[in-house]
């Protein structure tokens, strides 16, 4: 279940309450996020829209521990992370978060083996362990096949689901995407979104999905508008 | 190292500029362990100076004698051990280009004022039975390839005429830096052929009793001289060496002075290598930064870098200048301690190093500091 309305109850894994988020540009503080109120649940599958610099990536952002708001709070599965130090705050999102982004953002120096493993390194995983969640992730994304490739080898919808590996390798708590298949034909995005949407309903997998694309925003569970810094409820298809 | 495979990758994605930057390196250390070498050779003699020894001379000139007659007076002070001269006969053998030290040495104390010196029993009575017999250093021997029993015709510049000597012995030194390009022969056999300067010789070394107290025997000694026609000049053995090293010019400051340009235009070119390996991957770096590694590890990936390139081109610079002085000295003499010590070495890996993370620090600290949310909105 999702709310916005800020009365969610104690059963959220995400709780997001009175954000506010401004930046100073030129001496003049522009106000991106107004008084955002947020509850999802466990196992929910979200996508955002809004115009150009409504402040999508700007909330991903926040949720997911790589920035600050100017007020406000935003809990996790009991953790308010907008309470925690830089070095906690880095720690925990190793633990917890998954992020996919429009540009994929694999290191093209490693393989697309050493690309998902990245993250296990941060882990006290041995390296056989690593090298066992790194294969089923990527077995997982349907490019077992591919795993010695270095990311100019693969096309742009195999280096998405590649990065998709790499966020989920680790199973993080929630996965946030920043409009994913920006980048991508229409039957790359499809693929994309088919995992996606497999990884909510197959695997339970919290999601957090940005996109200017109706169709991919139509996979989602819940779909949310934002404007004028707060988040508005658009078609929801069906209660959870 | 589980971050090896990512920093290995790394250094090898740009080939021309790794193989460059590896390059400056490997030319830097050559030539500080060039230099190093240059400096040990000059410094030999400071360095192997036995700190309970004085050397006298002439207070006018090195060039200038002494009367044969001060041993005996020297003795007679408080503190002196003992007392043994030499003189310098600067000879040469078959040409110009072969340069080695002769000296005309008072056979009954050399050796005990140099001890570092060993010359086996059998040898040295050999030689003290042989009025025409001369000693060598290990590596004169080598070089000119003379061995025990041979006749050594030696074209003597400063007597006159071709003297030859047998070779009765073979000296060796107790420690890599001792000189073992010497040559020795009787002071006698000198004193007997010679045409002037009779009873004359040129410099006095003494031991002292106690090195603490070796300035004050220098004072005593030079007192006891004063005032006559052949005043002295006492210095330690070190002191002495030194003033010789000067007189060939201030090589240490040359040294230092090329080593430190050389050095720090080194830091410039590999610094900016560095900084821009940084600006071109700051949306790696953030996206490193995402997936959780900390900031602490994230400036260790950039300092770790920067360091590869320094131990790689270091380790091959100092290697290709130890095999170039295996060779042994390319001056054909003047420098006859031409090698590279392993501390010399140890002190370049320490300044590849130094050199590396100096390098590599402001861009590991930008790295570090790279502010993610920004970094990702410029990719
Ligand atoms: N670091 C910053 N400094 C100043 N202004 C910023 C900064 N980051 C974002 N903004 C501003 O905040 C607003 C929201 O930006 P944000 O990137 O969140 O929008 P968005 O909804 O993701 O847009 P898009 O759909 O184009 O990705 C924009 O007006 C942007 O210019
Ligand atoms: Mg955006």
């Amino acid at each position: 279940m999702v709310r916005i309305d800020g009365n969610g109850g104690g059963t959220s894994l995400i709780r997001v309450r009175n954000l506010d988020k401004a930046y100073v540009r030129g001496g003049q503080a522009v106000h991106v996020l107004r008084g955002l109120n947020l509850d999802v649940e466990e196992g929910e599958f979200v996508a955002f829209m809004g115009p150009s610099g409504s402040g999508k990536t700007t909330l991903l952002n926040l949720l997911g521990g790589l920035d600050l708001p100017s007020s406000g709070s935003i809990t996790v599965a009991g953790d308010e992370i907008t309470a925690l130090s830089a070095a906690k705050l880095t720690a925990w999102r190793a633990r917890h978060v998954g992020f996919i982004f429009q540009m994929y953002n694999l290191m093209p120096v490693l393989t697309a083996f050493q690309n998902v493993e990245l993250p296990l390194l941060l882990t006290r995983l041995s390296k056989a362990e690593r090298r066992a969640h790194a294969e089923a992730a990527l077995e997982l994304v349907g490019l077992k096949d591919r795993i010695g490739h270095y990311p100019r080898e693969l096309s742009g919808g195999q280096e998405q689901r590649v990065a998709i590996a790499r966020a989920i390798v680790a199973d993080p708590t929630f996965l946030l995407c920043d409009e994913p298949t920006g980048d991508l034909d229409r039957a790359s995005a499809d693929e994309v979104m088919d995992l996606l949407h497999r990884l909510c309903a197959d695997y339970g997998k919290t999601i957090l999905l940005v996109t200017h694309d109706p169709r991919a925003a139509e996979r989602a569970r819940t779909l949310l508008h934002l404007e004028k810094g707060a988040l508005v409820e658009a078609v929801k298809k069906h209660e959870a | 190292m589980k971050f090896f495979a990512l920093i290995w990758r790394n250094m090898a994605r740009k080939k021309v500029r790794t193989t460059l930057t590896i390059g400056s390196y490997a030319v830097a250390l050559f030539l500080f362990g060039l230099l190093a070498t240059i400096q040990t050779a000059f410094n030999q003699g400071v360095d192997v100076a036995g700190a309970d020894r004085l050397v006298t001379r002439n207070k006018i000139s090195l060039i200038m004698p002494l009367p044969v007659a001060y041993k005996e007076r020297m003795l007679q002070l408080p503190g002196v051990k003992e007392v043994t001269y030499a003189s310098w006969f600067g000879g040469k053998y078959q040409d110009d280009k072969n340069f080695f030290p002769q000296f005309a040495i008072d056979t009954d104390t050399w050796l005990r004022v140099y001890p570092e010196f060993k010359v086996p029993p059998a040898q040295w009575s050999a030689f003290l039975a042989d009025r025409e017999g001369c000693v060598i250093g290990q590596a004169t021997a080598a070089k000119y390839g003379f061995k025990i029993g041979d006749r050594v015709p030696i074209i003597a510049t400063i007597f006159g005429g071709v003297w030859e000597f047998n070779v009765d012995g073979i000296y060796t030194g107790h420690r890599q830096e001792d000189d073992v390009t010497q040559f020795w022969f009787h002071g006698a056999y000198l004193e007997e052929r010679r045409q002037w300067g009779k009873g004359m010789v040129g410099w006095y070394v003494i031991r002292v009793k106690d090195p603490d107290r070796a300035i004050y025997v220098s004072k005593a000694i030079d007192d006891r001289f004063a005032n006559s026609s052949w005043e002295t000049k006492t210095e330690t053995e070190s002191a002495f060496a030194s003033g010789f090293v000067k007189q060939m010019g201030n090589i240490k400051l040359l040294i230092l002075v090329i080593g430190t340009v050389v050095f720090f235009t080194l830091l410039l070119v590999t610094g900016n290598t560095m900084a821009m390996a940084v600006r071109e991957r700051t949306g790696e770096l953030a996206v490193l930064k995402t997936i959780g590694f900390r900031n602490g590890t994230v400036l260790w990936l950039v300092l770790a870098e920067s360091l590869g390139y320094a131990i790689q081109g270091g380790v091959i610079g100092l290697a290709a200048v130890k095999l170039y002085t295996l060779r042994g000295d390319p001056t054909g003499g003047m420098l006859p301690l031409f090698y590279l010590s392993a501390g010399k070495m140890a002190l370049g890996l320490a300044v590849t190093l130094a050199l590396g993370a100096a390098a590599g620090i402001i861009p590991a600290w930008l790295a570090m500091r790279l502010r993610i949310v920004e970094a990702l909105r410029r990719v």
